[in-house]
């Protein structure tokens, strides 16, 4: 039994939840269509695919033409999903996003499988480390970076029933700890109180909130107490939270599996120093590309397991003004 | 609107080439060359063959016209306007802060007609197999979808994606109409990246192939019509053109893709074009 199931949270894969959803989605809006690109089992379209075949179109291992074709899906009124794994449909469909989805704001929204590190064995070409900072950059562009299945699930039913335009899901491969149920709130641009606590705030997104969770019991043990937020919405980016955290903690970590320059953590400190600047620090992958492994053996050797973001936590506490 | 009279048809593509050439003398830059090549063969479409209706550009059951060439938008504004979409004074705005005319079709500036953005070149057939995918297999639609492309532009990989994944459903409802005009902006396709030969090429794909004058107006308006009956494929209208088409010193000169004519030079334009030079200026 590993620590996570210790904690009592079941292992499951956060892209179930994305297939889950389309399925779910699927009853309740006809005008739902889904494109893939060949990988339908793998990024969980096959949950939508297997029950409306007729509603499913295969663009073949061409992302270019597959997020063109979605775009013009919604010139005929429908709303498409396009899913392939997260380099493939940010990396090389990224001017295509850019000018076909969202400058014409296309009622699109994609469905990036296999982010982060913990991809695992396949390697650096297929671990998505670049696109929260890529996505996010967009203009009309929401992102949405959810921790685990359940909240991966509400974030593709939010995306379709929500939101009238661009939207980028970012999911992962390997299993996560479930840390959410269907009871917990799911609100778009709002992030989310995992844990209180006064010492610092971590603010994580994807498995990181689950690693954030076993920092901040360690860091307990310590007499240190940290605040873990969940930030499921990169962008539009909840600046209230970021700042009331700021001026209450007085410093903030953030932790995501995504290079450090340009991500989810860059979007917080933009936030930060133009609103309550506080000592700040980063989890994440430090300008380098991944490499093959388990997922767990990854996340220690990149420095992104929840023993690394305590370590981080403890030494950022000491540049504290206050 | 169907206009059927041949000489009628010319006469406004005749008001069509005056205006692209106003449109960019005034915004001071823009893509003649390329627009002047699809003059006619946008106005045997937004006149002839499409079902449209300009008072209700979001008709449900409107044919949708995707530019994929979104440099030669000073044409489509031109038909657009010609058509009654919006007033033809806005013509001159064009490239001018605050307008609904960008340098390359903008959706979201609200002109009405424009389908979505196009510029980034390569993209609007993906986008034209999406839309004829969804009327064909989802709607049962009787419309059709047209994509506009450059014979420059199917260089884009993109393209080859699209051409493959039309064949590959059948869209009987989508014809892409090439702008075979031979030239890019680093001169003659096929010095600069050879594409042809693009209609075995496209028949490869499993695409019906018609070639036809791109100047000859009632000819475009026959093999559209003919291409319209073909079930079971996609339709490829190779139109072979001639890049500045109308005007004596930009026809075939590749220089003129992407820059507007002088003072002296619009006027000569105007000039061949049949039109008095205080036309030049009037309703600035």
């Amino acid at each position: 039994m590993n620590i996570y199931e210790k904690h009592g949270w079941a292992m499951v894969p956060s892209r179930n939840g994305f297939g889950e959803a389309l399925r779910e989605l699927a009853e309740r809006h006809p005008e739902l269509v889904v494109i893939g690109a060949d990988l339908t089992d793998s990024t969980r379209a096959s949950y939508f695919s297997e029950n409306f075949p007729e509603r499913f179109f295969n663009a073949g291992i061409a992302e270019q033409n597959a997020a063109g074709m979605a775009a013009g899906m919604s010139l005929a009124g429908k709303i498409a999903v396009f899913s392939t794994y997260g380099v493939f449909a940010a990396g090389r469909a990224y001017d295509q996003i850019r000018t076909t989805i969202c400058y014409s704001n296309a009622n699109v929204k994609i469905g990036g499988a296999h982010g982060g590190i913990s991809v695992g064995p396949d390697g650096a070409t297929h671990q998505a480390l670049e696109e929260i900072a890529t996505m996010r950059v967009l203009p009309r562009m929401t992102l949405f970076t959810p921790a685990d299945a359940e909240e991966t699930r509400k974030a593709t039913i939010a995306a379709v029933e929500e939101i009238k335009g661009p939207v980028y899901i970012r999911f992962g491969r390997a299993p996560v700890p479930s840390i959410t149920d269907r009871d917990t709130s799911f609100e778009v641009g709002r992030a989310r109180l995992v844990r209180d606590g006064d010492d610092l705030t971590i603010i994580a997104c994807g498995s990181m909130v689950a690693e954030s969770i076993l920092a901040a019991e360690i860091l307990e043990s310590e007499n240190i107490f940290a605040r873990v937020i969940d930030l499921h919405t990169v962008k539009p980016i909840d600046r209230e939270t970021i700042e009331k955290c700021a001026r209450e903690t007085g410093a903030i970590l953030t932790a995501e599996e995504h290079q450090i320059a340009g991500g989810m953590g860059s979007a917080v400190a933009e936030v930060v120093v133009a609103t309550h600047p506080v000592p700040m620090d980063f989890v994440g992958v430090n300008d380098r590309f991944g490499e093959s492994g388990e997922p767990a053996e990854l996340l220690k050797a990149f420095g992104l397991d929840y023993r690394s973001i305590a370590e981080k936590a403890k030494n950022l506490i000491k540049r504290k003004t206050v | 609107m169907k206009i059927t009279d041949t000489s009628r048809l010319e006469e406004i593509a005749r008001r069509v080439r005056f205006d692209i050439i106003k449109m960019t003398y005034h915004a001071g830059s823009g893509h003649p060359g390329g627009s002047l090549s699809i003059a006619d063969i946008l106005t045997a479409l937004y006149f002839n063959a499409l079902n449209h209706d300009p008072k209700n550009p979001e008709w449900n059951d409107r044919d949708r016209v995707i530019l994929s060439k979104g440099h030669a938008c000073p044409a489509l504004y031109a038909v657009l306007a010609e058509a009654g979409y919006f007033p033809r004074e806005e013509l001159w705005t064009l490239r001018k802060f605050g307008s609904r005319l960008q340098g390359h079709p903008a959706v979201d500036k609200g002109l009405p007609g424009i389908e979505i953005s196009t510029g980034s070149l390569g993209q609007g057939l993906s986008i034209a197999v999406g839309t004829a995918l969804a009327g064909k297999k989802l709607d049962d639609a009787n419309w059709n979808v047209y994509a506009i492309l450059g014979d420059g532009e199917i260089e884009e990989g993109q393209v080859w994606e699209a051409f493959m994944a039309a064949g590959h459903y059948h869209l009987d409802n989508l014809i892409a109409i090439i702008d075979n005009n031979d030239l890019q902006i680093d001169g003659f396709v096929c010095d600069v990246m050879n594409i042809h030969p693009i209609p075995d090429k496209l028949k490869a794909f499993n695409w019906q192939v018609f070639v036809v004058d791109g100047h000859s107006i009632p000819e475009i308006i026959d093999v559209v019509e003919e291409a319209k009956k073909v079930r079971g494929t996609p339709k490829a209208i190779i139109a072979k053109t001639v890049k500045g088409k109308g005007i004596s010193y930009m026809e075939n000169v590749a220089d003129w893709h992407g820059k507007a004519p002088n003072r002296e030079l619009a006027l000569k334009a105007v000039a061949e074009l049949g039109f008095p030079e205080s036309a030049l200026d009037n309703d600035i």
